[in-house]
């Protein structure tokens, strides 16, 4: 089909999280026509089963439909997803240089909210278009008028036409793709120029190879053209382009500018195929690169071992294949004393490892130990090196470091003036350093901080909701390091250091969070034959202590007649949950202790 | 005594009724009509006549519920004749039967002397009408001495009293009380078990709401420490975790049990062990009764593993333990290939004791013998 680039409209959807993003894209979806109502899943743009128990989006995706417009004419609508977590920021970036313009859906009950602004600001920053659309009006307590005039307030952009809509009844849709049509531009770019392609997302198909998601800024692919990936530098030749249907890939005949669609390549290696890289044609090159790609390091690491020591290669192997789809999680072997053969993996974010933790333990049936999530230090030492430290076993001796390092963010929280006291004390205990605080209305609060990052991974968020009864959002950006008092708090159970267990904290905590820590693993450790002290220590010096009572009494008094069957299960049971126990020294000790330090602040 | 190559046999008898349940009883046992009850014992007779007992000679019988002194005193006797009619029963057969305190007279205890019971086992639990009312006992410690009082008079001459530890308000000092009151009466085998609050009785209910008021684990402690003390000084050794005799007075019954003897178990639920199988009957009483001794039989063929792991976790339970040679003999192999490493890590933490050819849990390993005995667990 030949398309002139008039009317094509390459857009996304932004919203703050449950404003109803993927319930306007599948309305968007349906309307087109491209699919029949038997055909509608419930969330088309969501594939993954988890991504839909979790209600979030987790790898962005486009899907091409096709909308005839009142005034006749046929338009492409590509719409790009984007993922809906802070995690993924780099990503969500990536996918809004590949769009010419942006939906921006607000709940027209809840207003702005944190991610509303931090995306509006993210499309702004790559020159978008975006257009507002007031959700969800059949809630009684919706009050588009007041929503449409806060964001005029606040964001600045108009929105006094903006369509009055509810995705969730299918009222107003007509309206929004109209204004899609209307006030987004179509895209710019000269096909006969040398191929300039961004690549905006990948993933691997075991029989294709890496499929490559693509917007063609200029020029035109085919089928045999030879590719050029600008950062990386490989070359293949093009096997297969093409555009996408909904959850499907039709071939055709050249992608050309201001077109979305995919290249297949027979790469084997997503890694090899960079979001945010440049494609263009080896045999004839355009000058420069887009602008905007990085390489996506991780923020957040942890140990991943098996609880069953056995399973050591069928994790290897399931990382191994979980890292085809996702090149944004790293992994290498460490051994841990306590913990047997396992993986050192890096990830985005705390979000991004609960999915990979919990699709090993779903997809790939295994049953994992891990260790707490830290973030990466930076240990200057006295000899002028300089390490970045991922696993806290790994610190040098005190006397060999000079000073360490420590990641910050800065952060936007909106809450309502009613909780301000509780949230701005909770970043104080958070170590935040606040650097702004403006009113978008008499009653709810912009607050800005600097935090670390050490001490918004674990529960930040929750603590958040709680102390706000959920009137809080947040979003939050890197930005850089900054140096910091840290130290290595070490565990000891029943006289044996516990590397797993061991973690950088700042050194003011150390001794609350040993105290806390050992109150913690009392709890999480069962009683065994003998007494079992757990101590807390720094440099050696112990700074805490509890002790796990020694087991006294536990027997099956009665005799069943001779029916021994129910003894015979109850000491099955006993062995059962032994076999769940890593064994450190003598004691047995639960797979959860090793994630103990993540709940040092539930009361 | 010579057995004309017949192999010895245990036989247990249940009667699944009682006139009240208490409060902290998972057994199988209910109320009932007296014509369930009748149809019951028919169903019964019928399970115990359709069994080919003649390779077997009965060295004890155990009739145990339930409370079997709940049902009319003829369907002893009737049970009796039964098992008289298909097996040969040794001339010094343990035969024993439970009773509850109150469920019986003078009448009723003749019957059941002349029926062939020779052993009676009652169940006291307390001798403090409070402790008792909790449990939802139906006597009290009165009514009890009166009951132990004709069950003497009318010539029992082997006679146990069950007590129960750990009771809800129990104290050291009123566990010594229920002691020197039952001693004082001479029984020839005591039994104490410790409380055990089971999921679905009324007790874990009440646990759960926090009524249960059960004593904290160092009163435990103290008053098992106190049981084991007292009982010994009056002459009664501890053979079993739960079980106190005079010399020769243990329940050769229940012994047969731990050392994995042949048993064959008639009525509800009943279960059985000959040679490597394991069978028992359905635990439906309407399927029972309507199946008239028929029923669907519940069957486990044990493997080797099966029966070492058993041979363990039932022979630990006696205080004397177990034997090596048994051991060999029974399996074929050394016990030390098997589980020298665990027998030895016990030996080493003060749970175990070895001496010539038996082991044998300590008086701290008793206390904790599931931890240790769910290691021999394959």
């Amino acid at each position: 089909m030949n398309i002139s680039q008039d009317h094509i409209r390459n857009f996304c959807i932004i919203a703050h999280i449950d404003h109803g993003k993927s319930t306007l894209a599948d309305r968007i979806i349906e309307k087109t026509g491209l699919l029949t109502e038997r055909e509608m899943q419930d969330q088309i743009l969501d594939n993954m089963d988890l991504e839909r128990e979790r209600g979030i989006t987790i790898k962005s995706q486009a899907v091409r439909t096709i909308y005839k417009a009142k005034n006749g004419e046929e338009y492409v609508l590509n719409l790009i997803d984007t993922p809906g977590h802070v995690d993924f920021n780099y990503e969500v970036s990536r996918s809004l240089a590949a769009c010419d313009g942006a939906v921006l859906v607000v709940d027209a009950a809840q207003g702005i909210e944190a991610q509303t602004l931090a995306n509006v600001y993210l499309a702004l920053d790559h020159d978008l278009d975006v257009f507002p659309v007031l959700n969800k009006i059949d809630l009684p307590s919706a009050e588009p008028e007041r929503v449409a005039h806060e964001i005029e307030d606040i964001i600045g952009i108009e929105a006094e036409d903006a369509p009055k809509i509810s995705a969730k009844q299918g009222l107003g849709i007509d309206e929004v793709l109209e204004s899609i049509v209307e006030k987004i531009p179509a895209p710019t770019g000269d096909s006969a120029a040398p191929l300039k392609a961004l690549i905006f997302d990948s993933i691997y198909d075991p029989y294709k190879g890496v499929i490559i998601f693509v917007r063609i800024m200029d020029g035109t692919v085919k089928k045999g053209t030879s590719l050029k990936f600008m950062a990386t530098g490989r070359t293949d030749e093009a096997v297969e382009v093409g555009y996408f249907g909904a959850g499907r890939y039709i071939p055709c005949d050249e992608l050309s500018a201001g077109m979305v669609g995919y290249i297949t390549a027979s790469i084997k290696d997503l890694k090899e195929t960079r979001v945010g890289d440049t494609v263009t044609d080896a045999a004839n090159p355009c000058a420069e690169a887009l602008p905007g790609y990085r390489k996506v390091n991780p923020m957040v690491y942890c140990g991943i071992y098996p609880a069953d020591t056995s399973k050591y290669p069928d994790l290897r192997d399931a990382l191994e294949k979980l890292q085809l789809n996702d090149a944004s999680l790293t992994y290498e072997p460490e051994t841990s004393a306590a913990l047997g053969f396992g993986f050192r993996c890096g990830f985005l974010g705390l979000l991004h490892l609960d999915i990979i933790t919990e699709r090993l333990e779903r997809e790939y049936n295994l049953d994992l130990v891990t260790t707490a999530p830290g973030v990466v230090y930076k240990v200057y030492k006295t000899n002028g090196e300089v390490i970045d430290l991922t696993n806290p076993a790994n610190l040098p001796d005190p006397s060999e470091i000079e000073h360490m390092e420590e990641p910050m963010v800065s952060a936007e929280i909106m809450v309502s003036t009613e909780y301000l006291g509780a949230i701005i004390g909770l970043c104080q205990e958070r170590r935040g350093i606040q650097t702004g605080m403006d009113y978008i209305e008499t009653t709810r609060v912009m607050l800005k901080y600097d935090l670390p990052l050490n001490e918004i991974i674990y529960d930040f968020f929750d603590a958040l909701k709680s102390r706000s009864r959920g009137y809080a959002s947040f979003d939050y950006e890197m930005k850089g390091y900054q140096p910091s008092k840290l130290v290595k708090l070490d565990i000891l159970i029943n006289k044996d250091y516990v590397d797993a267990l061991s973690f950088i904290v700042f050194s003011d905590s150390a001794y609350d969070r040993g105290r806390k820590m050992c109150e913690k693993l009392k709890g999480e450790i069962p009683r065994h034959m003998f007494e079992i002290p757990i101590q807390a220590a720094v440099n050696g010096k112990v700074i805490a202590r509890e002790t796990v009572r020694a087991y006294r009494k536990d027997v099956l008094a009665k005799c069943y007649g001779g029916d021994i069957s129910r003894k015979k299960k109850l000491l099955e049971k006993q062995k059962e949950g032994k076999k769940k126990m890593r064994q450190i020294g003598s004691v047995e000790v639960p797979k959860a202790a090793f994630l103990s330090v993540l709940k040092l602040d539930e009361e | 005594m010579k057995n004309n190559g017949l192999k010895p046999l245990a036989v247990y008898v249940h009667i699944p009724f009682c006139e009240q349940k208490c409060r902290y009883c998972d057994f199988l046992s209910a109320k009932a009509s007296d014509e369930v009850k009748l149809q019951y014992l028919l169903s019964l007779m019928h399970e115990i006549n359709q069994t080919d007992g003649s390779k077997y000679i009965v060295k004890s019988i155990f009739i145990g519920g339930g409370t079997p002194s709940c049902v009319p005193a003829y369907f002893i006797t009737k049970i009796m004749e039964t098992l008289e009619k298909r097996f040969m029963i040794a001339v010094d057969a343990e035969i024993s039967m439970e009773m509850n305190p109150g469920t019986v007279c003078k009448t009723s205890l003749i019957e059941y002397k002349k029926a062939g019971i020779n052993r009676v086992s009652l169940g006291l639990q307390s001798t403090f009408d409070d402790e008792l009312g909790k449990l939802g006992r139906i006597h009290d410690y009165k009514i009890f001495l009166n009951t132990y009082g004709i069950v003497r008079s009318v010539g029992f001459k082997n006679v146990n009293i069950d007590l129960m530890s750990s009771l809800p308000g129990q104290t050291v000092d009123r566990m010594q009380t229920s002691l020197e009151r039952v001693t004082a009466l001479e029984p020839e085998h005591i039994s104490v078990y410790s409380l055990i609050v089971e999921d679905g009785t009324p007790f874990a209910r009440m646990a759960e709401e926090g009524r249960l008021n059960l004593p904290d684990e160092d009163t435990e402690i103290e008053i098992d420490k106190l049981t084991r003390s007292f009982l010994a000084e009056k002459g009664y050794r501890r053979y079993e975790i739960s079980n106190y005799a005079l010399e020769d007075y243990e329940c050769r019954h229940n012994l047969v049990y731990w050392n994995r003897g042949d048993y064959l178990g008639f009525g509800l639920g009943a279960a059985s062990l000959i040679g490597s199988t394991r069978f028992s009957n359905t635990r439906d009483l309407k399927k029972y009764i309507g199946a008239r001794g028929m029923s669907e039989m519940n069957i486990q063929r044990l493997t080797d593993k099966d029966a070492m792991e058993e041979f363990m976790f039932l022979g630990l339970r006696k205080v004397d333990g177990i034997s090596e040679n048994d051991f060999e003999k029974c399996f074929g192999k050394n016990i030390m290939d098997v589980y020298g490493d665990i027998l030895n890590k016990q030996v080493k933490e003060g749970m175990m004791h070895h001496e010539g050819d038996r082991w044998a849990l300590t008086e701290k390993g008793l206390d904790v013998s599931n931890v240790l005995m769910a290691e021999y667990l394959f």
